[in-house]
């Protein structure tokens, strides 16, 4: 799945929802995937304001990504920044997580990922 | 301009919410001057000739959009209109190459009698060459018969009208994602037409975020990356996901039609312990204030063949090995864990409170229900004070039918909070057997018997 799918993610056990450690979840032993794909600059400005832009900035980090700046750009900026486009781009469009685990940073539990499908799936005491 | 839509006599209660979803995917102002569920044709005012192409260029409802040049309950009227109206535009065509054909709906016309009409035309004065396969310009001369007109002897259609071919619609559409040639489908999978059709209602369109929480094997986000839409799914069953061969998977499906790029993510989950990022619903926002989708389209499941099932375990007193069990080995990669049986009606009001918080200002929730009960009760649409109804269809099968209703969720200044209030206090659902939690359930495996 695509990198941007985590931006999405949080722990799927209802008593971590109040803790913020809980999101975003912190990939463990992950393999990724490069697609070379047509830039979407339509796509990327739609998708801003709905980025937790924090998030993103812990999960570019984590996968050894270069750091994002502290601020999200503005719509404005970003669909005339082409060089922040296409970081963009190449992080949340054509980097896929194929295998490894997603873990919470509250209660440490670890979803695992096989080829690129992630499950969220709780056993009876959890839910 | 006024204008003619000749869509297919199929799926009528489909027909004008699909072009009126396309009308605002596209931003084009129509107005619909006359339509009839029991009529192909429907008249539109639009603003220009190529705000016509747009709007049926994905619609897989529509066969064709023509300039209206006259229109009539008789021919002589339909020639008066065509000269008042028309009359200074014909030196447009005047060399161009053409064709006349006679479209009639419900009744059919000797080769005599359309050469007749045909030629009653000859005071445009076209010039040009007659060409039967793709002219520059095509004439149609449609007739509204009524059912049964010849034993009533009728002389004359409901009505007439002269287009002017613009545009065809999508409907070869449907045959490039047929089923019958999907590499991977099971009994659940929702045909391509009406997929396609419900895409379009839910506004997918490209550079938006689509997600499908019964995702199964990826009808709904084949159709929404058809239309350029990057689509999300999810679906309790991870067999269903992953497939049973290599390429007999839904990532192959997206393989197969070459829409790899618009397939954003798919994962296991049960809605109801969703790992979908979620904020309580709000008096005031952004317009996104933490929500993330444009459209949220799917078929759940009825309680019938694919069972309604939640994790957890269904009665622990009778089975107390199940919890402990799940303690000690939930983390090895086969586990896999307890179900229980979920109520429909829960369920419907699971999705659209998931919906309320996830979908942004204006975004779309479509979604399929079967129309009545075990006891031909019709079931309710249900409601929510953050979503507007926003059309109900029906399609009907011989003993039973369903309905797709597509809502949309509205901006959180405008919503009624003592509405909100209300439901919160009323929501309960009741019922622990697969049968007393479904009411179409019943009815299914029974034949609907009256």
């Amino acid at each position: 799945m695509k990198v941007l799918t985590l931006n999405f993610l949080t722990c799927a056990v209802k008593t971590c929802k109040a803790s913020s450690d809980s999101f975003p979840l912190h990939p463990k032993d992950a393999e990724l995937v490069h697609d070379d794909l047509e830039i979407n600059p339509q796509l990327l400005v739609n998708v801003l304001p709905r980025l937790d832009w924090t998030a993103l900035r812990t999960t570019s980090t984590e996968l050894g990504f270069p750091e994002l700046p502290e601020q999200p750009p503005s719509a404005e900026t970003l669909e005339a920044d082409e060089a922040m486009l296409k970081e963009l781009h190449n992080l949340l469009v054509e980097t896929q997580m194929m295998e490894g685990k997603l873990v919470c940073g509250h209660c440490g539990h670890e979803y695992a990922v096989r080829e690129g499908i992630a499950n969220f799936l709780l056993p009876s005491h959890l839910v | 301009m006024e204008c003619l839509i000749r869509f297919s006599q199929s799926h009528e209660t489909f027909r004008l919410p699909e072009i009126q979803a396309l009308a605002v995917v596209e931003g084009i102002e129509l107005k619909v001057v006359s339509y009839s569920v029991e009529s192909p044709f429907c008249v539109v005012r639009l603003p220009s000739e190529d705000a016509a192409r747009r709007l049926v260029r994905r619609s897989v409802l529509v066969q064709s959009i023509h300039e209206v040049w006259g229109s009539g309950t008789t021919l002589d009227a339909v020639h008066a209109t065509v000269v008042e109206q028309t009359a200074h535009l014909w030196g447009r065509y005047m060399t161009c190459s053409f064709k006349f054909t006679i479209d009639s709906y419900q009744r059919s016309r000797s080769n005599e009698d359309k050469v007749r009409i045909i030629n009653s035309f000859a005071y445009l004065g076209f010039a040009g060459p007659i060409k039967m396969r793709n002219p520059d310009q095509e004439f149609t001369l449609f007739e509204d018969w009524p059912f049964n007109s010849t034993p009533l002897g009728l002389a004359d259609p409901k009505s007439y009208y002269l287009g002017r071919y613009l545009a065809t619609g999508a409907r070869d559409l449907p045959q490039k994602l047929d089923l019958k040639k999907r590499r991977y489908i099971s009994t659940t999978s929702m045909d391509a037409e009406l997929a396609l059709v419900t895409a379009n209602i839910a506004l997918a369109a490209p550079g938006k975020l689509m997600y499908d929480p019964f995702v199964g094997t990826g009808s709904f986000p084949i159709a929404c990356a058809q239309f350029g839409a990057l689509a999300f799914g999810s679906d309790i069953d991870g067999r269903s996901i992953r497939g049973d061969e290599k390429k007999k998977t839904l990532h192959g499906n997206f393989e197969q039609y070459g829409l790899l790029s618009e397939l954003g993510g798919v994962f296991t989950a049960d809605l109801t312990n969703s790992p979908i990022r979620k904020m309580p619903l709000g008096t005031s926002g952004d317009g996104v204030r933490g929500r993330l989708f444009d459209g949220i389209i799917c078929d759940p499941p009825y309680g019938v063949r694919e069972g309604l099932r939640v994790l957890g375990v269904r009665d622990p007193e009778k089975s107390p090995w199940v919890i402990p069990k799940g303690i000690e080995m939930y983390k090895q990669p086969d586990f896999i864990p307890p179900k229980k049986p979920y109520g429909f009606l829960a369920m419907l009001d699971d999705i659209l409170q998931f919906s309320a918080q996830t979908l942004v200002d204006n975004g779309r929730l479509s979604f399929w229900i079967p129309t009545a009960n075990d006891e031909d009760q019709e079931i309710e649409v249900p409601t929510h004070p953050y979503l507007e109804i926003v059309a109900v269809c029906t399609q009907v099968f011989s003993k039973w039918s369903r309905r797709l209703i597509t809502y949309r969720r509205i901006p959180d200044a405008e919503v009624d909070q003592e509405a909100m209030k209300a439901r919160v206090e009323n929501t309960t659902f009741l019922g622990r057997t697969a049968d007393e939690l479904n009411p179409f359930r019943r009815a299914y495996f029974t034949g609907f018997e009256a």
